[in-house]
């Protein structure tokens, strides 16, 4: 006789931490946004909402960068609608950097106008409502928003996420070439966005501007789910 | 639209019916897209399935079937489909099959009903579809697409830009890390910032590492200058043809003041591996003589591709210039490898028809050279004669044969200082005598093709200072523009050589393109013109008050027409095997070309009649 290795603790699922989250938060936006709920784990990604999201920021940590513009894209496994597409420049609570500003093109110029990100939360969140967030890098958008609320509201916020580079990441496991390999020719396979939306043929689109980049990352979900995934695949296997 | 959606409407209006839609349609049609990815092999239509959407493909390609099963249309980048279920009860008739990795855009019925509505090109081209039209329209695209797509679809990637102001070692490593080839320089301190300069991996060899420049040498230092760009509207063609011109690589793409991106060369010839451009980059690869007289003998098929593809005379001209520049531009860099850098700055000019950017296949060699006004004849004259000699030769080697006037550098009158050629101009139009007019009429087209280019370009501001004021000069150049009149009776019918090898037959340049260019030339040297292109002078005539703007309009048309009959006469001739030559018989033209003829001859000889009256020009009255 043996007993059974005990299985991992499992932690609590998203729509019964959402029904907890809707009890506990005081904003009334938070409060709204989990009482939408999140679909089961069980739920076939066909019938998924989704909404693409990219935050332009002014460094990768959330703790000391600011968030500078937003796009947003909502979508499903079968549509992906420009009409709903938005996209905000917000004010930094930092000041620009020269090599931020070299990589998204965001100028002091364009902020000094610019409405703080409090000022459009309401029209994020009605995006975000109901769908599950898809990133490409999940250490940004979440995170960033996370701060930028508890700043805000004293509160802040998690939900589950599709981190379409962590797909990536897991279907190219032995992306980085051995000295060995490296020797013989073989290049590192980069799970960066415009190269990995290249392995799916997906058109080459301008990067770093946030909007594009939202739109770029549904695409390139959709590419993967019919490649290696299907439309019946619960979205419990993919969320974080 | 959001302003960040541009390169969706970007991509849309480089193809039909897109691309001449108004600005606000299609920001509605890209606000209402909805996009989705099909994997190769997926069905995206069945038949007799309700379908609300017009598909765009933005990347990939899709099968278009008949309810038979049977192919009817391969739909690639660009192209629509299922059209037809929304013209018709919004069922699927052709059903629709990735035959690649497809991104589409689904454009919904309203805003197809709306575009329909309100845009006519687009609803013929939506309701006109015929298998016939599809058939002739896709062999089309594939045959002509140089003449009918925009150049911001050989643009792959995003434009790699730096600071004018970094040093030569960063340029090359961001060069290096980015894999690119050329390098646009950007202007910082304006706002925003502005294109000010490119640098290519040819300036890095050789204006940086030949000269052993220290890596921290100010990339603005080497860049080049004269910026050449073209706009993002730009047929590829037009973009071919300024590369061509100015012998340049690498062209950035702009879209009013801002940089769209950079096609090189090699992007077009990928493009379309057949064409003239691809021979000049061969011309560019030769190391020999002998190579470059092989790589000649496929001038005349891409002459004939180029009509075949229903190119018109401007471009087929500018082609032909194109590669005739080339072939020269080659073998004085082959020169002087073979003798040594010159010992005085030098510029090889071109004359007449390459200069006018109107050469075609049969055609002789007319340039000249201009030395720097260091020149000393005892010391440097053998250097530059050897020179003279080793292009000339060159290039009746490579079929230009030699000029029967002797207008070639290696004769000693055309190779001379910057101010004898100065001199030689102030004479011809202050002191004009007929005769000596007639034989340097040619020198009127002149275009620096090699070396220090300003010195022509000084030249062509003397003249167009001078000539203006001249009314002497110009009524002894209208005199010899009328010299050759067209092949056409006063009842209207043509006017045959009665003797001699072309009996029964006129000649198309003597009596046609010939006059014509001639008088225009007259009209531009009066209005100080600098254009050398026959249809360039007659824009900037058109800016003065000189010619009405119906008589310019009929001239043009005249020189087209004139021009592409006698192109395609040649083109005709070299697929017959026969040595092409400008001499046509009237029986062998079609009734419309015959008539159109007659029409375009009237034109030539109304404006010979005015050119008379304009400038006082009848033969006879003493001028002298």
């Amino acid at each position: 006789m043996f007993s059974k290795p005990a299985a991992p603790q499992p932690q609590k699922s998203w729509p019964e931490r959402f029904e907890a989250l809707a009890r506990e938060a005081k904003n009334p936006l938070l409060k709204r946004f989990y009482k939408t709920g999140c679909v089961s784990a069980d739920t076939p990604l066909s019938k998924v909402p989704m909404v693409a999201i990219d935050f332009e920021t002014t460094g990768l940590d959330p703790s000391q960068h600011s968030i500078v513009s937003v796009g947003m894209v909502p979508f499903t496994l079968k549509s992906i609608e420009l009409a709903e597409a938005h996209h905000w420049i917000v004010r930094p609570r930092q000041p620009l950097s020269q090599a931020s500003i070299e990589v998204h093109g965001i100028t002091h110029s364009d902020i000094d106008h610019a409405p703080d990100i409090e000022d459009i939360l309401p029209t994020m969140f009605k995006l975000m409502n109901g769908r599950i967030a898809v990133v490409h890098f999940r250490a940004i958008e979440r995170e960033f928003l996370d701060v930028a609320l508890q700043y805000r509201f004293g509160e802040g916020i998690t939900f589950p996420v599709i981190d379409t580079m962590a797909i990536e990441a897991h279907l190219h496991p032995d992306r980085r070439p051995t000295r060995w390999q490296q020797f013989f020719g073989k290049k590192p396979v980069s799970i960066r966005l415009a190269d990995s939306r290249i392995r799916y043929r997906l058109p080459h689109y301008p990067s770093h501007n946030a909007l594009v980049d939202a739109l770029a990352t549904a695409e390139l979900l959709q590419a993967q789910i019919l490649h290696h995934f299907s439309p019946e695949t619960p979205i419990g296997d993919l969320w974080l | 639209m959001q302003a960040e959606l541009i390169d969706i409407r970007n991509h849309l209006a480089n193809f039909p019916p897109f691309d001449d839609m108004p600005e606000e349609l299609l920001n509605q049609v890209v606000n209402s897209i909805e996009v989705e990815y099909f994997r190769a092999g997926t069905q995206i239509l069945n038949f007799g399935e309700a379908n609300h959407w017009l598909y765009y493909v933005r990347s990939g390609a899709v099968e278009v079937f008949r309810r038979s099963g049977e192919l009817y249309n391969r739909v690639g980048e660009g192209g629509v489909f299922a059209q037809f279920s929304l013209l018709l009860s919004n069922r699927v008739r052709f059903p629709a099959k990735a035959l690649e990795d497809t991104l589409v855009y689904r454009i919904p019925h309203e805003v197809f009903q709306h575009l329909f509505e309100n845009d006519e090109n687009f609803a013929d081209f939506v309701e006109i579809e015929d298998s016939s039209r599809l058939r002739s329209a896709v062999s089309r695209r594939e045959k002509s697409s140089l003449m009918t797509s925009r150049v911001t679809r050989l643009i792959n990637r995003t434009p790699v830009c730096a600071p004018c102001t970094i040093r030569l070692q960063e340029a090359a490593r961001i060069m290096t890390e980015q894999g690119v080839s050329a390098l646009l320089l950007m202007d910082e301190t304006r706002q925003p910032a502005k294109l000010t300069g490119i640098v290519t991996d040819k300036d890095l060899r050789t204006r940086a590492l030949t000269e052993a420049l220290p890596p921290e040498t100010c990339i603005g230092d080497i860049m080049s200058e004269g910026l050449v760009t073209t706009n993002s509207k730009a047929f590829i063609f037009e973009a071919m043809l300024t590369m061509l011109h100015n012998n340049v690589h690498h062209l950035p793409i702009m879209d009013r003041d801002e940089v769209r991106g950079v096609i090189a060369l090699s992007d077009i010839v990928k493009h379309e591996s057949q064409n003239s451009l691809y021979l000049v980059s061969n011309i560019f690869h030769q190391h020999t003589v002998k190579g470059l007289k092989k790589v000649s003998l496929d001038v005349r098929n891409s002459f004939v591709r180029m009509v075949n593809e229903d190119a018109n005379s401007h471009m087929i001209g500018s082609a032909m210039a194109g590669i005739g520049r080339s072939f020269t531009q080659r073998l004085l860099e082959l020169g002087e490898e073979k003798l040594g850098p010159p010992p005085v700055p030098y510029c090889f000019m071109a004359m007449g028809s390459m200069a006018r950017d109107e050469q075609l296949v049969v055609t002789d060699q007319d340039n000249a050279m201009i030395l720097d006004d260091s020149f000393d004849p005892e010391q440097h004259d053998d250097y530059f004669l050897e020179l003279a000699r080793f292009v000339s030769d060159g290039l009746a080697e490579c079929g230009y044969t030699y000029c029967t006037g002797d207008i070639m550098a290696t004769n000693k009158h055309w190779r001379q200082p910057l101010q004898v050629w100065k001199h030689y101009f102030t004479d011809w139009i202050e002191n004009p005598k007929a005769q000596a007019l007639l034989n340097s009429n040619i020198f009127f087209d002149l275009d620096g093709i090699y070396g220090q280019t300003e010195f022509a370009e000084e030249l062509k501001t003397l003249i167009a200072e001078k000539a203006s004021s001249s009314q002497r000069f110009l009524t002894l150049m209208a005199r010899n523009a009328l010299n050759r009149t067209p092949p056409i009776g006063f009842f209207r019918n043509f006017v045959l050589e009665k003797d001699g090898q072309h009996r029964n037959s006129f000649n198309l340049k003597r009596r046609g393109t010939a006059p014509l260019s001639d008088l225009i030339r007259v009209h531009a040297l009066a209005c100080g013109s600098r254009a050398q292109n026959t249809f360039d002078r007659l824009e900037a005539i058109g800016k003065t008050k000189l010619l009405l703007d119906d008589d310019l309009g009929n001239l043009r048309d005249a020189l087209e027409f004139i021009a592409i009959v006698r192109i395609r006469h040649q083109a005709l001739d070299i697929e017959h095997g026969r040595e092409p030559d400008n001499n046509v018989n009237p029986e062998d033209l079609s009734p419309f070309e015959r008539s159109h003829l007659k029409d375009a001859f009237q034109v030539v000889s109304n404006a010979q009649k005015f050119l008379r009256f304009r400038y006082n020009a009848q033969v006879g009255r003493n001028v002298q």
